[in-house]
């Protein structure tokens, strides 16, 4: 099968890769750009483990495929953080535990990124409503709220 | 032992070193690493749930261009038919071997019968879909009922019970029959006011975790190899490979990866031997990464059970009597933990008369896989329903029944030892002073109460605490990070070497890179592991100490450690860790300390939660509005972890209790194969999950730690179950308590 | 495995031609979070053509005759729009119920009817608003009703080579408000296991004039109601006209037993489901 020349953006940094059209923008992330930042948990958009943004919307990479990322802007967790400073959800999640196995952080820092995008001042059940496509086993979701909803009032200023 | 101590470090949330690596995704799991050359290995596996192999035909595989090689049963060398230790107990090597890759027979649907590797994970896929299998399919058996039935299919010809009085002279699929007693039931019986009897269903489930099991393994020329893999125990790993694969340990070296969840599941191999496997028929490294529906089809699962339990009580609350008969599912392979069960199912009460069975019964499932407190949530459900309905009966509040009738220090248990110093009253204490046990029930809701008990182990670990010239250390230890981990080892570290915990960097080492240390699981990490830190610590401090000595010309006994510090009593010289550090060359050599132990005094912990639901009675649909979690952890290393364990475990319980179970067809094929249709709870299902740490310390352990792992997801099925059956005045018996379930309770009791 | 080729078309005509002149199975790619899930299961290859360059396909307008839906609109930029969801409250909510945030990022009201799942949430509210279909081919464009378009599980009326190129939906009369429920075992996420579309209008007295009922999950395709609304017709939605129409809505199903619900289950639910949309549509319609 031929591949396809993509030309995408990627946390903000122009990068071209070669991928099949079958390949998700999952599969290319992690095998073609050496991204493992993002993971897979299911593969069928069940789990938001491989939660990315194009184009600003919150998306499944899984659901994408990679030569529809031509021309897009892919955001990824890898572009979360700014050099060697923690994004301030990402901080907020360590302050809060909200991780154990940290196999879903990575979907939830980008997701969370996303939802405060949109809705800065979420309540509680909003917060869980908008994360309840990422999944996780290990922590009961109580710490991650809890991390959520401080990242919201400090990003806000409100702290 | 510390319980007037004041602790520094240990207590407190500090950050978890690891995390930096966990939030930004750099971390590597399972399935992040790859190595030049790499190709892919993908499983053909069974269509049936039950059935001969006839024949296989893989030349049109082999010729497909892309395909390296192919592999099967007949690439494992023939193995004695004994147990090996791996995991949260032992198992068979023969059965291991037969369920990595099917021998003549498969039995369930998703049994691994050959693997290829190929350049690209589609071009093996495709490899797959050309070979020909020829298969007899026999009649599925999917129930205990139906196994147990007369005339049943049987799965193995060579499988007669034991723990009867009689050895059986025909096979059946009943493995094992295990046995529990103390003082008299029937006496019990007669002596009580009030008895309840029911019988319960729970269903198969799977433990989970959202990463799928992964590994990337090579063979070279050497006869050397290595895997890279996700696991909770990379010693076992190791153990049960080489020994498939007849390899000597030292031959095999096992990294073990950041780890994307396990509670039990990642305890045992699957793909790891038939990567090293492929790897040397093909020359290159290959990586076996498992779909979604692979890892509920072929990994896992928890077993089902089929759970009858009596208890007798007096009026006034004195339990008289605790009866129970288990049937665990074992899935394809004979080894549920159904003894645990047995073990688990009533310890929480201080019995005189206590009469237990469980059976281990075979099935056309996946062999089930250790599931956080194996065997515990089961027993336990029906044990503490009964409980409950017991209460209800008398009349009594169920956690002053609870309390009347507590395990505490010197309680027989029914599998051998007296208890020691444990914290069930305080639990059940703290539940019942909390604002939510005080809090006002609306229409259409109901509550429930429910306690746990699991043993908790200890087992052995190593640890290198490793100095550095700059006084700074590392911890070298062996014990996969499942939760947080390294950040209470990090803690206890600091704690005994009074020093701040920045100084000390844990990690988590290969097998070649650190001594045996038994896998992350049976809640034994913080206390085993933990335990072995301390010592090494303890070693590090000794040898400071002589070299302080050697420097003043005074014995090492006359030396002081105090806030990292070695302190000359005899005079007023003081030499801080990092002078000694730099000085070590010419004080005889780098500092280095160990512990190597098998920890023993694990302590057991008790746990109790508080549910509250609310029920829609037009559809069935339960909703957990509030929920609180309280559990004896000893001493917490740090709060928020443990607190973690005791909500995660809450919320899969929850799920159990639930929406979760495997559907199967007719045909034994399993439905819902994935997260869409396996419905575990979600962030919008669930209130916040408030977490009670007890704290009644481990004598046996230096800082009082009790493990906190598995207790939690104990109490959650009843503690559902119960408050179900508050809401609609209707009792409970079989999990999930899913819509259909509940409404159909609702309606045939209208 | 499955796709092997993949195509942008900039129109509509482009759109046509492409599928028109497939060598092998095409399909039309909008969000992908059916079809990639799809073409991940099967072995044979196909086409894809996207068509989320048309702007036609992905934008809606609402005017004095009502609303014009770009079919491939992503459902997170559909359901934003307070202006379709003033005046149609339930289908921008059964949009909004599609999958998970991440899903609703991409998925589509459009791919959700061509899809046909006998589940689909987006259907029985299309045709509880009397919803229509223009359907592009190489003769040209035709109408359909969605009932009309949705003919089996999975199925649709179109041809090989054709494309739904639009949604078409009329402003309501006066006093007219729609609600749309599903009943799912979880709060998010689930296929439903029954869904019910309901459209009411109210006269000043509150009675009920006219009204829509569609049910889904419980045959194999969305079905409208007609006994269902009948019930309603004429009355104030009392508790005998809402329980009447809950008995017909669950009468007139034909649910199966699967992996989400049983047959009686279905039957039962779809009717409360029916009752309690039928009373949150004449809430909406009275605040009209």
């Amino acid at each position: 099968m031929a591949k396809v020349h993509v030309s995408s953006t990627v946390n903000g940094e122009v990068m071209e890769f070669l991928c099949e059209p079958q390949e998700t923008l999952l599969d290319v992330l992690r095998n073609q750009l050496n991204m493992t930042g993002t993971k897979e948990g299911c593969g069928s958009g069940d789990c938001g483990a491989c939660s990315v943004t194009v184009n600003g919307a919150l998306v499944c990479s899984c659901l994408v495929l990679g030569v529809e990322a031509e021309g897009a802007e892919i955001g990824t967790v890898e572009g979360v953080s700014n050099k060697d400073q923690l994004h301030v959800i990402q901080q907020k999640f360590l302050e809060h535990a909200a991780l154990q196995c940290g196999i879903c952080t990575p979907g939830l820092v980008v997701s969370t990124q996303a939802l405060l995008k949109t809705n800065p001042k979420p309540t509680e059940e909003e917060a869980r409503y908008y994360l309840a496509g990422n999944l996780c086993r290990c922590t009961g979701y109580d710490k991650i709220i809890r991390a959520v909803m401080d990242s919201a009032e400090t990003l806000r200023g409100d702290a | 032992m510390s319980e007037a101590k004041q602790f520094k470090y240990i207590g407190t949330r500090s950050i978890r070193p690891d995390g930096f690596d966990k939030v930004t995704g750099r971390a590597n799991y399972g399935a992040d690493m790859s190595l030049p050359g790499m190709i892919w290995g993908r499983t053909l596996r069974s269509p049936h749930a039950h059935a001969k192999i006839k024949s296989i035909d893989t030349s049109a595989a082999e010729a497909l261009d892309g395909v390296f090689a192919i592999a099967s049963h007949a690439d494992l060398p023939a193995v004695a038919n004994i147990s090996i230790e791996a995991g949260e107990g032992s198992s068979n090597l023969v059965d291991l071997g037969q369920n990595v890759f099917a021998k003549d027979k498969v039995l369930y649907h998703g049994h691994a019968i050959l693997a290829v590797a190929a350049r690209t994970e589609a071009i093996a896929d495709q490899a797959i879909d050309l070979i020909k299998i020829e298969y007899e399919v026999l009649t599925p058996v999917m129930d205990i009922l139906d196994a147990m039935a007369k005339g049943a299919p049987i799965l193995h010809d060579n499988m007669f019970t034991e723990g009867l009085a009689e050895k059986p002279t025909t096979a059946s699929n009943v493995a094992t029959r295990h046995e529990f007693k103390l003082g008299d039931v029937e006496a019990g019986f007669a002596a009580a006011d009030v008895i309840v009897e029911r019988d319960f269903y729970t269903p198969t489930v799977h433990q989970g975790y959202i990463e799928p099991h992964a590994c990337l393994g090579r063979y070279d020329e050497n006869g050397q190899s290595m895997i890279f893999c996700c696991t909770q125990g990379h010693f076992d790993v190791r153990a049960s490979t080489a020994a498939l694969l007849k390899m000597n340990l030292s031959q095999l070296k096992v990294i073990a990866s950041e780890i994307g969840g396990g509670f039990g599941g990642k305890t045992t191999v699957y793909q790891e031997p038939v990567s090293l496997i492929l790897s040397k028929k093909s020359g290159r490294p290959v990586k076996m990464v498992m779909e979604r529906d692979e890892v509920f089809k072929a990994s896992g699962p928890g077993s089902a059970s089929r759970l009858w339990v009596k208890v007798g009580a007096k009026n006034d609350g004195t339990i008289t009597a605790m009866q129970g008969r288990f049937h665990y599912e074992a899935g394809a392979f004979k080894g549920s933990p159904v003894m645990m069960g047995c073990m688990t199912a009533f310890t929480p009460y201080n019995l005189e008369n206590v009469h237990v069975e469980g059976f281990d019964v075979v099935v056309n499932k996946p062999k089930v896989a250790a599931y956080r407190a194996p065997g515990a949530p089961q027993a336990e459900f029906a044990a503490e329903m009964v409980v409950n309905e017991i209460a209800e009966k008398i009349g009594m509040d169920p956690i002053e029944l609870r309390l009347k009738n507590a395990a505490a220090e010197g309680t027989q248990t029914i599998y051998g030892p007296k208890l020691k110093r444990v914290g069930l009253v305080e639990c059940l204490e703290a539940v019942r002073d909390s604002e939510h046990y005080k809090s006002a029930l609306k229409e259409n809701q109901g509550r429930g109460v429910a306690a746990g008990f699991w043993f908790n182990v200890g087992g052995q670990s190593s640890v290198n605490l490793n100095m550095n010239p700059d006084g700074t250390g590392t911890i070298v230890e062996g014990s996969p990070d499942i939760g947080g981990s390294r950040a209470s080892m990090q803690l206890m570290a600091a704690e005994e070497m009074q020093m701040p915990a920045e100084n000390f960097k844990p990690i988590i080492a290969d097998t070649e890179n650190v001594a045996f240390s038994a896998g992350t699981g049976g809640s034994r990490t913080t206390f085993a592991t933990g335990m072995a830190v301390i010592e090494a610590a303890q070693d590090v401090i000794r040898q400071m100490k002589e070299r302080a000595a050697a420097v003043w010309n005074v014995t090492a006994e006359q030396v002081e450690w105090s806030e990292g510090v070695a302190i000359n009593t005899a005079g007023e010289d003081r030499l801080t860790a990092k002078q000694i550090c730099k000085g070590a060359d010419r004080t005889g050599g780098q500092i280095s300390g160990r512990g190597n132990i098998n920890a023993r005094g694990a302590g057991p912990s008790f746990a109790v939660h508080l549910c509250d639901v609310e029920v829609d009675k037009e559809t069935g649909k339960v909703d957990v509005i509030r929920y609180t979690a309280a559990q004896d952890a000893g001493k917490a290393i740090h709060p928020s972890y443990v607190e973690g364990q005791l909500q995660g475990g809450a919320v899969q319980g929850i799920g159990w209790a639930l929406n979760e179970e495997y559907v199967y067809s007719k045909e034994g094929l399993l439905e819902n194969a994935g997260f869409l249709d396996y419905r575990i709870p979600l962030a919008s299902d669930l209130p916040m999950i408030d977490a009670i740490i007890v704290e009644v310390p481990n004598a046996f352990h230096p800082y009082g730690v009790r493990g906190v792992g598995e207790s939690g997801i104990i109490p959650p099925l009843a503690a559902v179950g119960s408050a179900v059956s508050h809401a609609i005045g209707i009792p409970v018996t079989e999990l999930p308590c899913s819509p259909p379930r509940v409404l159909k309770l609702v309606q045939d009791n209208a | 495995m499955a796709v092997v080729d993949y195509k942008v078309a900039g129109s509509i005509e482009e759109a046509v031609s492409l599928l028109a002149n497939a060598k092998i199975f095409t399909q039309i790619l909008a969000g992908g979070t059916d079809l990639i899930i799809q073409t991940k299961a099967q072995a044979n290859p196909v086409a894809v053509v996207d068509v989320k360059k048309i702007d036609s396909m992905m934008s809606a307008t609402m005017s004095d005759s009502g609303l014009t839906l770009g079919p491939s609109m992503s459902c997170v930029e559909f359901t934003a729009r307070k202006d379709i969801k003033a005046m149609f409250p339930g289908l921008v909510d059964a949009a909004y119920l599609i999958g998970s945030t991440q899903v609703q990022g991409r998925c589509s009201v459009g791919g959700n009817l061509c899809n046909a799942s006998p589940a689909a949430d987006t259907i029985p509210a299309l045709i509880a608003n009397g919803a229509e279909c223009v359907i592009n081919g190489p003769k040209g464009e035709r109408t359909v009703s969605v009932e009309a378009f949705v003919t089996g599980v999975g199925q649709n009326c179109m041809a090989k080579d054709e494309l739904l190129s639009a949604i078409k939906i009329a402003k309501p009369a006066a006093g007219t408000a729609d609600a749309y429920l599903r009943f799912i075992p979880r709060s998010e996420m689930d296929i439903a296991v029954a869904g019910a579309g309901v459209s009411v209008t109210l006269d000043a007295s509150g009675t009920c004039t006219a009204a829509r009922v569609a049910i889904g999950a419980v045959a194999v395709t969305a079905l409208l109601v007609p006994e269902a609304a009948n019930a309603l017709i004429g009355s104030k939605l009392d508790d005998a006209a809402l329980k009447a129409a809950a008995d017909a809505a669950s009468n007139a199903s034909k649910p199966i037993s699967d992996r989400r619900g049983t047959v009686e289950f279905r039957r039962h639910v779809v009717g409360v489901l029916v009752k309690r949309a039928a009373v949150i549509a004449a809430t909406r319609a009275k605040e009209k």
